[in-house]
C-alpha cells in the first residue's frame, strides 16, 4: 500500500470545507484518475499528498509513513520520492530545458555526474531528443509539458501526481501526454491524475475516483466500465 | 557539502545578482547611503563626546580658606578633605601663588598688582579635582560645609547647565543611530524582499521538489551578504575620506580636539563593515521566512 487516507478532513480557515471524511487506499504501481467539478476537493487532495496542506482531522500515510506526524524538517525527504507535474508546467523561462530539469536534482544536491546521465535518459523518455538547450518559451505546451514530466521523473519518484495536466492543452496533445503517463506507470511508479477531461478517463479503464463536495461519491477500484460518469 | 553544492550556491547568487542588477544597484547604493548616515553619525556622536569629556574634565572645585587658619589646620582640613569619597586630587594654592597668576592673566608686566595692592587680598585654596565631574557640585557642597573653609567656588550654575546640555547631546546622538539602524535593516529588507519575490515561483518550486530550507535560503544569504559588504566597503572608503580630510583640515583651524587616533577609527570601519553584513543577513532571513512556508 502506498498512500492510505484515513477519515481525513480539510476545513481551511475561511469556513469552507474542502474534504470531508474521506478514506481511500492506493496501490504501489496503480493508476488513478481523481475526478470531480471545481471545488469538489481534487486540489486539497493532491496538496496534502505532498504536504503542502495539511488535513484538519485524519491520517495520511504515503509508504506506511504517517505524514501528518512527520517533523518539518523530514518534509524535502517525502517530496523527494513524489513527482509534481503542474497544469501550468512551471517552467523556469530562464533555464534550458536541460537545466530545467537538472535543476530538480541540483536541489537535492545530486552528484553532477549521476545528474547528466539522468537527464540525458529522461529526454530520452519523453521524447524530447535535440531540445536540450532549447528554452521554454520557444516550445509548444505540449513539448513543454514533456518537460514536466521529465522534471518530475528526474529523481526516480515512487509516486507521480499530476494536476490537471491536460488542462491547457488540445485533446491531440493531451492523448499524446497520457501516452506518456502510461508508459511511465507501467514502468512501477504510481500515478495520481486529477483531471476534467472525461474523454481521456473513459478510453482509459483505471480506476476513477469521484469526489464531490469533499466526499468520495464513487470509486471504480480497477472496474470503471461499471460506473456511470 | 560538496564543492559542487558551494559552486551551485555562488553561481545562483551572482546569477542573480546579475539578472537583477538594477535592484542590485539600487540596494548597494541603499546600504552604503545607510552605513555612510549612521557612521557619519557615530563618527559625530564620538566626537561631540570626545569635546564633552574634554569640558568636563576641566570642572574643577576651588576651596577658599579661612585667612586666620593656622598652617597645621590647613593640613588638617586638607587630610578631611582627602577622605571625601571621589575626589582624584588635591593641590594646595598659596596666596601669593594666587597672585601671581592672577598677575599673569593680566598680562604681567603691564600691570604691578603686588604694588598697587597694600597688601594680598587673596586667601590660601585648595585646587580639587573629582573622578566624576557630574558628582562636583554635590562634592562641593560637603567641603563648603567643612570647619576653616571660606567659600567654595565651582562655577556654580554654568556647571549644571553644561552637564544639562551634554546629557541631551548624548541622549540625541544615541537615539539618531538607533533609528537610523532600524532604517537601515528595513530599506534592505525592503529591497531583498523584492528581490526574492521576483524569484518566488523558483522558491516554491524549489520546495516542492524537496530542497530543504537552508538550501533554498543559501543563495539568498550570499546575495545578502554580497550586497551588505559591497554597501559597507563604499560607505567605509567615503567615510574614510572624508573624514580623513576634515582631520587634516580641522585640526589646524579649530579651537577644540577631534578623534584622530587611527586604531580606534579602523575599529569603527570594522564595526560598520561588520555591520553591513549583519544587515544583509538579517534582511534576507526576515524577507525570506514567509516564502519558505510551503
Amino acid at each position: 500500500m502506498l498512500v492510505q487516507f484515513y477519515n481525513v478532513s480539510k476545513i481551511y480557515p475561511n469556513g469552507v470545507k474542502a474534504l470531508d471524511d474521506v478514506s481511500l487506499k492506493i496501490d504501489r504501481g496503480e493508476f488513478l484518475f481523481l475526478m470531480g467539478p471545481s471545488g469538489a476537493g481534487k486540489s486539497s487532495f493532491v496538496k496534502m499528498l505532498f504536504r503542502e496542506e495539511m488535513p484538519t482531522r485524519g491520517q495520511i500515510f504515503i509508504a506506511s509513513r504517517s505524514i501528518v506526524r512527520m517533523k518539518r524538517s523530514e518534509v524535502p525527504k517525502l517530496r523527494r520520492n513524489i513527482g509534481i507535474v503542474f497544469q501550468d508546467f512551471k517552467l523556469l523561462e530562464n533555464k534550458t530545458v536541460a537545466e530545467n530539469i537538472a535543476f530538480a536534482m541540483e536541489v537535492v544536491g545530486s552528484p553532477h555526474r549521476q545528474i547528466k546521465k539522468r537527464v540525458t535518459q529522461v529526454i530520452k523518455q519523453v521524447g524530447l531528443e535535440g531540445c536540450e538547450n532549447t528554452f521554454p518559451g520557444q516550445l509548444s505546451g505540449g513539448e513543454q509539458q514533456r518537460v514536466g514530466i521529465a522534471r518530475a521523473l528526474a529523481n526516480e519518484p515512487l509516486l507521480l501526481i499530476a494536476d490537471e495536466p491536460t488542462g491547457n492543452l488540445d485533446i491531440d496533445t493531451s492523448l499524446e501526454i497520457m501516452d506518456l503517463l502510461y508508459d511511465i506507470n507501467r514502468k512501477g511508479t504510481t500515478v495520481i491524475m486529477a483531471t476534467h477531461a472525461r474523454e481521456l478517463v473513459k478510453a482509459a479503464h483505471k480506476r476513477v475516483v469521484m469526489l464531490e463536495k469533499g466526499q468520495i461519491i464513487s470509486d471504480t477500484q480497477n472496474r470503471y466500465e461499471e460506473q456511470p460518469i | 557539502m560538496s564543492l559542487l553544492t558551494i559552486k551551485y550556491f555562488l553561481s545562483e547568487a551572482f546569477k542573480s545578482l546579475y539578472r537583477n542588477r538594477l535592484l542590485t544597484f539600487a540596494t548597494i547604493a541603499n546600504v552604503a547611503i545607510c552605513i555612510l548616515i549612521l557612521g557619519a553619525a557615530v563618527l559625530l556622536t564620538l566626537n561631540a563626546s570626545n569635546i564633552i569629556d574634554n569640558l568636563e574634565s576641566d570642572v574643577e572645585i576651588v576651596a577658599f580658606i579661612d585667612k586666620d587658619l593656622a598652617d597645621s589646620d590647613e593640613d588638617h582640613l586638607k587630610n578631611k578633605i582627602e577622605k571625601i569619597e571621589g575626589i582624584k586630587s588635591i593641590d594646595f594654592v598659596s596666596k601669593e601663588e594666587g597672585l601671581k597668576r592672577l598677575q599673569e592673566k593680566f598680562g604681567g608686566l603691564e600691570y604691578d598688582l603686588g604694588s598697587t595692592l597694600e597688601e594680598n587680598p587673596l586667601r590660601n585654596s585648595f585646587e580639587i579635582q573629582v573622578v566624576d565631574p557630574h558628582q562636583v557640585p554635590e562634592i562641593a557642597k560637603k567641603v563648603e560645609k567643612l570647619s576653616g573653609v571660606y567659600k567654595v567656588n565651582y562655577g556654580q550654575g554654568v556647571v549644571e547647565k553644561l552637564f544639562q546640555v551634554t546629557k541631551w547631546v548624548r541622549i540625541v546622538g544615541l537615539v539618531t543611530i538607533v533609528l537610523l539602524a532600524f532604517g537601515a535593516v528595513f530599506l534592505i529588507s525592503t529591497t531583498i524582499r523584492l528581490a526574492i519575490f521576483s524569484r518566488r515561483k523558483e522558491i516554491y518550486l524549489m520546495k516542492l521538489i524537496g530542497a530543504t530550507d537552508w538550501f533554498v535560503r543559501m543563495p539568498f544569504f550570499l546575495e545578502g551578504v554580497f550586497l551588505g559588504l559591497i554597501g559597507a566597503v563604499i560607505a567605509i572608503l567615503c567615510l574614510a575620506v572624508g573624514y580623513g580630510s576634515i582631520i587634516g583640515h580641522v585640526d589646524t583651524v579649530m579651537f577644540f580636539s577631534i578623534i584622530t587616533d587611527m586604531g580606534l577609527l579602523i575599529n569603527i570601519y570594522l564595526i560598520l563593515l561588520g555591520a553591513g553584513i549583519i544587515l544583509g543577513i538579517l534582511a534576507t532571513y526576515f524577507s525570506l521566512n514567509k516564502f519558505l512556508d510551503v
